[in-house]
């Protein structure tokens, strides 16, 4: 097992100078550059202070491996420079501050998802065409069809606006200092239902899907007939033998879905005016925010890599197969 | 493929499934209505009219009017166009690069295989929204633009496809018989593998364009997309967003636009790789689009 992980380990480093790499070309997408006094070029003008600040800061007047190569060492010292508005903090401060917010709400509901898809997958595989399997499958397309800013929007007429049952925007009501702890923890749950319930849908959809077509392939095996033939009740047959074969290519879809959650971020952060990651993303878009926008980048990417690594990890575990075979197929 | 008898047995086989039947004729009325919009649209989409600020749906504006006085139905008709054609544009730029790409690590495996596929990897570690955000930070945002962007940063999933069926299709008896005649590698992809692995990259691409249409109105609804005076279904939510309060019919009916559009498009997706290949059925239930963020 150790084996395994160093060797995953060693795996995802290419992954991560990719990540830089791919950085560093995007950077070199900016207007006005690399020809010193080029602002002019591609329609768009960059302000001057903003293109001497950009030369300055990349190095840009420099030959482009030298560019790469000081950027990189001031990466990996986690020096993403200054934020390009107005209060110029660091950009790695920034960050720090959204992160918790962003990493908190995806893990909330990365539990979620899995926990409701499971038994939701299981349930429609061993009853495949009755009524439950037909209204979850009718669900689980609508629910992919659905774009996850509009549900958004529907919800906020209807539970903030028209019934007045929900906060929409932020975190925490205005309020917030003057109420006793209790309510405190209240008004904060009260404030998550609307995102962690729209992010979770188009997840929840596909990997109950993915469960319940998992466990229809697990089900028809041997191993499952050898169960029934021992005498086994049905729930210990499901339950335990087929669940387990069943969940393995579920973890792996877990990690590869990983970035698209992360991803909804953006949207659902923007919607419900959520201080995360995803809206600090917009507001460096909107404000031409360079620097922020690298190290945001950077930080996702590297974020998502760690967490599939996790998830390859997790598989490992749970499967001999993959450790001790050494090839994986997807 | 395209051999009459092999295409009534095709329909034969589709024409079972009633829903993705009924998903085809939607998807087909909508290129129709996309097509026709300027003829259909029963007022200026792009004209505003400041005695009808935010009327509500009525028999001469069905789905009401938006903040300028424009009537939405008609900006919703002219929208599908810009959609559809961005949907299908950056498909077909991932199909391109995602084909050329699986087939050179499919066929010549070995170092270009493991190049390619760490590529591949690569991609896929970046949030595609975030990745999309930063690379249109730095461009000007435009029809095309976002029809590039959305095509360079969505192949992955064509590639590791095509790269599959080479892998299994470059053993097969016909490809070694052809190449054993001298058949140049160019005429042996593109003439012999190629084909026979046609039908899992037209059902990949039926579910790309929904989910480039999500990605696209994602955008355009955060006002990164395509920017107006051009109505994009994104783009009629962002104006919707903000007089929600007093004009839902500028949410409802873009959003349901394309809630319908998407649904058709995997509807029907799924319904095709049904009737072309049994196998694939067999392989992955309902894997349909998801905007890959």
């Amino acid at each position: 097992m150790v084996l395994f992980a160093l060797r995953r380990l060693i795996l995802s480093i290419p992954l991560l100078v990719g990540i830089t790499f791919v950085s560093f070309v995007v950077i070199h997408l900016a207007p006005g550059e690399p020809i010193p006094g080029g602002e002019e070029e591609m329609g768009r003008q960059l302000p001057r202070e903003v293109v001497e600040k950009l030369r300055e800061v990349y190095g840009l007047d420099k030959p482009i491996h030298v560019q790469y190569w000081l950027w990189l060492t001031r990466i990996v010292r986690l020096d993403f420079g200054r934020s390009f508005q107005p209060d110029g903090r660091p950009v790695l401060t920034k960050i720090a501050e959204r992160l918790p917010v962003t990493l908190f709400l995806n893990v909330l509901e990365l539990a979620i998802i899995l926990v409701l898809a499971v038994p939701i997958g299981v349930l429609s595989a061993t009853r495949q065409y009755s009524l439950f399997d037909k209204v979850t499958t009718v669900l689980v397309f609508v629910g992919f069809a659905t774009p996850d800013f509009w549900l958004a929007l529907l919800l906020m007429i209807l539970f903030g606006v028209q019934l007045g049952w929900l906060p929409i925007s932020g975190l925490r009501s205005l309020n917030w200092e003057y109420l006793s702890f209790w309510q405190q923890q209240w008004d904060f749950l009260a404030h998550l239902v609307l995102p962690v319930f729209v992010a979770t849908v188009g997840g929840l959809a596909g990997l109950s899907r993915y469960m319940r077509q998992s466990m229809l392939e697990v089900v028809r095996q041997d191993f499952v007939q050898t169960a029934r033939a021992k005498g086994l009740a049905e729930r210990v047959v499901i339950g335990k033998h087929a669940l387990r074969n069943a969940l393995l290519p579920v973890v792996t879809i877990l990690g590869l879905s990983l970035p698209g959650l992360i991803g909804g971020s953006v949207i659902i952060e923007s919607i419900f005016a959520i201080p995360g990651m995803g809206q600090l993303m917009v507001q460096g878009v909107f404000a031409r925010d360079y620097p922020l926008i690298m190290g945001n980048l950077v930080i996702v990417a590297t974020l998502t890599l760690v967490a599939n690594l996790f998830a390859d990890l997790l598989y490992g575990l749970v499967d001999p197969r993959i450790r001790l075979g050494g090839r994986r197929r997807r | 493929m395209a051999a009459p008898g092999a295409l009534r047995a095709f329909w034969r086989v589709f024409a079972r499934n009633q829903l993705a039947v009924v998903a085809a004729a939607v998807v087909a009325v909508l290129a129709l209505a996309a097509m026709l919009a300027p003829a259909l649209a029963p007022w200026d989409a792009h004209k505003p009219d400041t005695r009808k600020i935010l009327a509500g749906p009525s028999g001469s504006h069905w789905f009401g009017t938006d903040q300028l006085g424009r009537d939405v139905l008609s900006r919703v008709l002219h929208g599908s166009r810009v959609s559809l054609a961005v949907g299908f544009v950056s498909v077909g730029i991932a199909t391109a690069i995602g084909v050329l790409l699986g087939a050179a690590a499919g066929y010549h495996g070995g170092t270009m295989d493991a190049v390619i596929m760490r590529l591949v990897d690569l991609m896929l570690v970046f949030p595609r929204f975030f990745l999309l955000l930063a690379v249109l930070a730095f461009l000007q945002p435009s029809i095309w633009t976002i029809m590039t962007v959305i095509g360079l940063t969505g192949w992955m999933g064509v590639a590791r496809l095509v790269r599959a069926e080479f892998l299994s299709l470059r053993e097969r008896e016909f490809v070694i018989w052809s190449e054993s005649i001298g058949a140049s590698a160019w005429r042996v992809v593109f003439r012999h593998i190629l084909p026979n692995a046609l039908a899992p990259v037209l059902v990949a691409m039926t579910l790309g364009v929904p989910a480039a249409i999500l990605t696209e109105s994602g955008l355009s609804f955060l006002g990164l997309g395509v920017q107006p005076p051009y109505a994009t279904w994104g783009n009629i939510l962002n104006d919707g967003k903000d007089s929600i309060e007093i004009a839902w019919w500028m949410t409802v009916y873009p959003g349901l636009a394309i809630l319908i559009t998407v649904l058709a498009y995997n509807l029907f997706g799924e319904g095709l790789r049904d009737a072309l290949d049994p196998r694939l059925r067999q392989a992955r239930g309902g894997r349909a689009a998801r905007p890959g963020r």
